[in-house]
């Protein structure tokens, strides 16, 4: 499935929150076409390689590429232009507009009628109206919710908001879609249904990088898995290769396994508890529209 | 409503607006001025509705844009530069007297200057931080205004400028009675043909705006700035659009305001008059255009209607009572009361429609 193109090289990337070294020295490359999939113990470091990747923080030190082309990540929404979107761990929706909204507001970056035109109710906006309810509704057939199109966001069950939000970063035409924990908070069924739609995402051809904590779903789902751990790059290969590395054993799924009988040491990293939220308890997690 | 049902409305809306001054200025002219002065609040109330309600930028300043197109007015409809600046009198012998379709396209663009100059400096600010600085700023426009008079007297300072022009269409002045087939039509009457023609106007573009990839943007970054981002929206930019379309409206309201009152001070603009649109807006319905046309009649009117229940009272306590006093405090009543039994205002916004 792995073509030898990169997607995404990012280097050298480093991020210190006050004397947390959150991420050092971390080196990635994501191929077009594949499911990537970023695994490490709470407080790795993964949701913020997130947000250095996507510009919501800036990174210390780094290099970045996307499709050969250097990039800096130090504006949000021309990270998006660029081709990135995310999902947020903590889900981020427009709770009080609607899901076809929520949709549309996504194609915005890919659109382009001006304020005067819609003033003036031209054909261009008209058009351009029209082309944008089809493909957010076509999106929303695609993650299954077209029947619940007029609904408030912040009204649908827990795992259709994560499928909204799915639906609203792939209205932006992304290279690289980036998930951060989707699963979470999700129950066994909604799991299953998560994983055949990023099967689906995977075979329209587009890139998928996957922050996941359930171990099954990133070994069965993912082309490449990459090990994080206190900031660190501890391994990077096939899934099974991966599994059967020790120091991934050490680090992750031994220590992962045992806390939640005993949570283990997390760096504090305050500085940043707005996006920054690498709960424990995943399945406690109440389903929040978005925080202000 | 159904579409079949929507014309016939729309016409007997349309007659019933139209008749209404005539009707109320057979009891007095007093009643259309009420009915005028509420159109301008109206205005007002629909501009700060796209900062406030649209994109969700709470401007407690925003009398300034007001204060800007009302001078704006005043300057170049009034003999006031003429007479203290020998070089205008030098370019403009006969006085400055600009038609109307210079000065509204010229006070809405120097508002939305204004606007985009407000907004600028407070991008990166949010809720109570953003609305002190625009506070801020609506305090230092009419402090300007205030001392403006030294040492070049450009506004008169404090005792502010009079003798303004009523605007004029095609050589009808809209500050003299006009007479048509036998029927007189006085000042109050001709400016609330002109308000209520750039309400329509203010509606209408509210209601395309809101329904448009701008109105959902905006509304996008009012949810949740972070996540607006993340789709790739601008939101320096449509911040700023935000503050200069609004301010657009208000620059408008304040050519009308010097056109009909024929004299502007800094006194008309203070902090009081910011914190009454807002409180239209909000009374009526954050972000929804009904909501908000109703808050601001109500809230217009309501001092008025109250004028008449205030006299009473005041003879039934023997004049204890001072009727002004009396008024605010029932004006005051009556918003508590309203926020408390709704508290998203008079007429929401549908949900899912916010």
């Amino acid at each position: 499935m792995s073509t030898a193109r990169p997607l995404l090289k990012v280097n050298h990337v480093s991020k210190r929150f006050g004397g947390v070294h959150a991420l050092e020295n971390v080196g990635l490359s994501i191929q077009a076409g594949d499911v990537h999939g970023l695994i490490g113990p709470n407080g790795a470091g993964k949701t913020t390689f997130f947000n250095v990747i996507t510009g919501l923080v800036p990174a210390d030190r780094g290099h970045f590429e996307l499709e050969g082309r250097a990039y800096k990540p130090t504006a949000v929404h021309q990270v998006a232009r660029a081709g990135i979107a995310r999902t947020f761990q903590n889900i981020r929706l427009f709770g009080d507009m609607s899901v076809l909204d929520n949709v549309r507001v996504g194609r915005h970056v890919r659109t382009q009628v001006g304020w005067w035109q819609a003033l003036l109710r031209t054909s261009a906006f008209a058009r351009e109206e029209a082309a944008i309810v089809r493909d957010a509704m076509a999106l929303l057939d695609f993650v299954g919710l077209a029947d619940q199109a007029h609904r408030t966001a912040r009204t649908l069950s827990y795992g259709d908001q994560r499928r909204i939000e799915i639906a609203r970063a792939l209205a932006t035409e992304p290279r690289l879609l980036a998930l951060d924990e989707p699963a979470a908070g999700m129950n066994a069924t909604e799991k299953v249904a998560l994983r055949e739609l990023i099967e689906r995402i995977r075979a329209q051809g587009r890139t998928v990088l996957i922050i996941e904590h359930d171990v099954k779903l990133v070994m069965g789902l993912c082309d490449q898995v990459t090990v994080l751990d206190q900031g660190q790059l501890i391994a990077q290969g096939r899934p099974e290769q991966v599994q059967s590395d020790s120091r991934v054993i050490d680090a992750y799924l031994g220590s992962a396994h045992a806390a939640y009988e005993a949570p283990h040491e997390q760096p504090a990293d305050d500085d940043d508890a707005e996006i920054e939220d690498d709960d424990e308890d995943e399945g406690a997690r109440a389903p929040e529209g978005g925080r202000s | 409503m159904k579409p079949a049902q929507k014309l016939p409305f729309f016409l007997l809306s349309a007659v019933a607006l139209a008749v209404l001054p005539l009707v109320l200025q057979s009891h007095g002219h007093a009643w259309v001025r009420i009915i005028d002065i509420a159109l301008l609040y109206v205005l007002l109330a629909l501009g700060l509705n796209i900062v406030v309600g649209f994109a969700g930028l709470l401007d407690l300043g925003y009398i300034a844009f007001y204060a800007v197109g009302a001078y704006l007015f005043a300057l170049l409809a009034s003999p006031h530069l003429t007479e203290n600046l020998p070089a205008v009198a030098a370019m403009f012998p006969d006085g400055l007297h600009m038609p109307i379709w210079v000065v509204i396209p010229l006070g809405a663009g120097l508002a939305a200057l204004a606007g985009v100059l407000l907004g600028a400096p407070t991008l990166r600010l949010r809720g109570d931080y953003l609305a002190i600085v625009t506070l801020g700023f609506g305090e230092i426009i009419r402090v300007f205004l205030n001392n403006m008079d030294m040492p070049v007297n450009i506004t008169n300072g404090p005792k502010g400028i009079d003798r303004i022009d009523a605007l004029s269409i095609g050589g009808v002045s809209l500050g003299e009675p006009w007479t048509i087939a036998g029927f007189t039509l006085p000042p109050v009457t001709l400016h609330y043909y002109l308000f209520l023609g750039l309400v329509v106007l203010a509606v209408i573009a509210s209601a395309r705006l809101n329904d448009s990839r701008l109105g959902r943007a905006w509304r996008a970054v009012r949810e949740d700035e972070i996540a607006a981002k993340a789709m790739g929206l601008n939101t320096r930019n449509l911040k700023l659009l935000a503050f200069g379309l609004g301010a657009t409206f208000g620059g408008v309201a304040g050519v009308l305001f010097a056109s009909f009152q024929g004299f502007v001070s800094p006194e008309s603009f203070s902090l009081q008059e910011s914190v009454m649109v807002v409180a239209m807006v909000v009374l009526g319905g954050l972000g929804h255009v009904r909501g908000v046309i109703l808050g601001a009649f109500l809230l217009a009117a309501l001092p008025e209607v109250l004028r008449h229940m205030a006299g009473p009272l005041q003879a039934m306590t023997d004049g204890r009572l001072d009727a002004s006093i009396l008024r605010q405090l029932l004006v005051a009543l009556a918003m508590i009361g309203i926020m408390l039994a709704r508290p998203r205002g008079l007429w929401p916004a549908p949900e899912g429609k916010a």
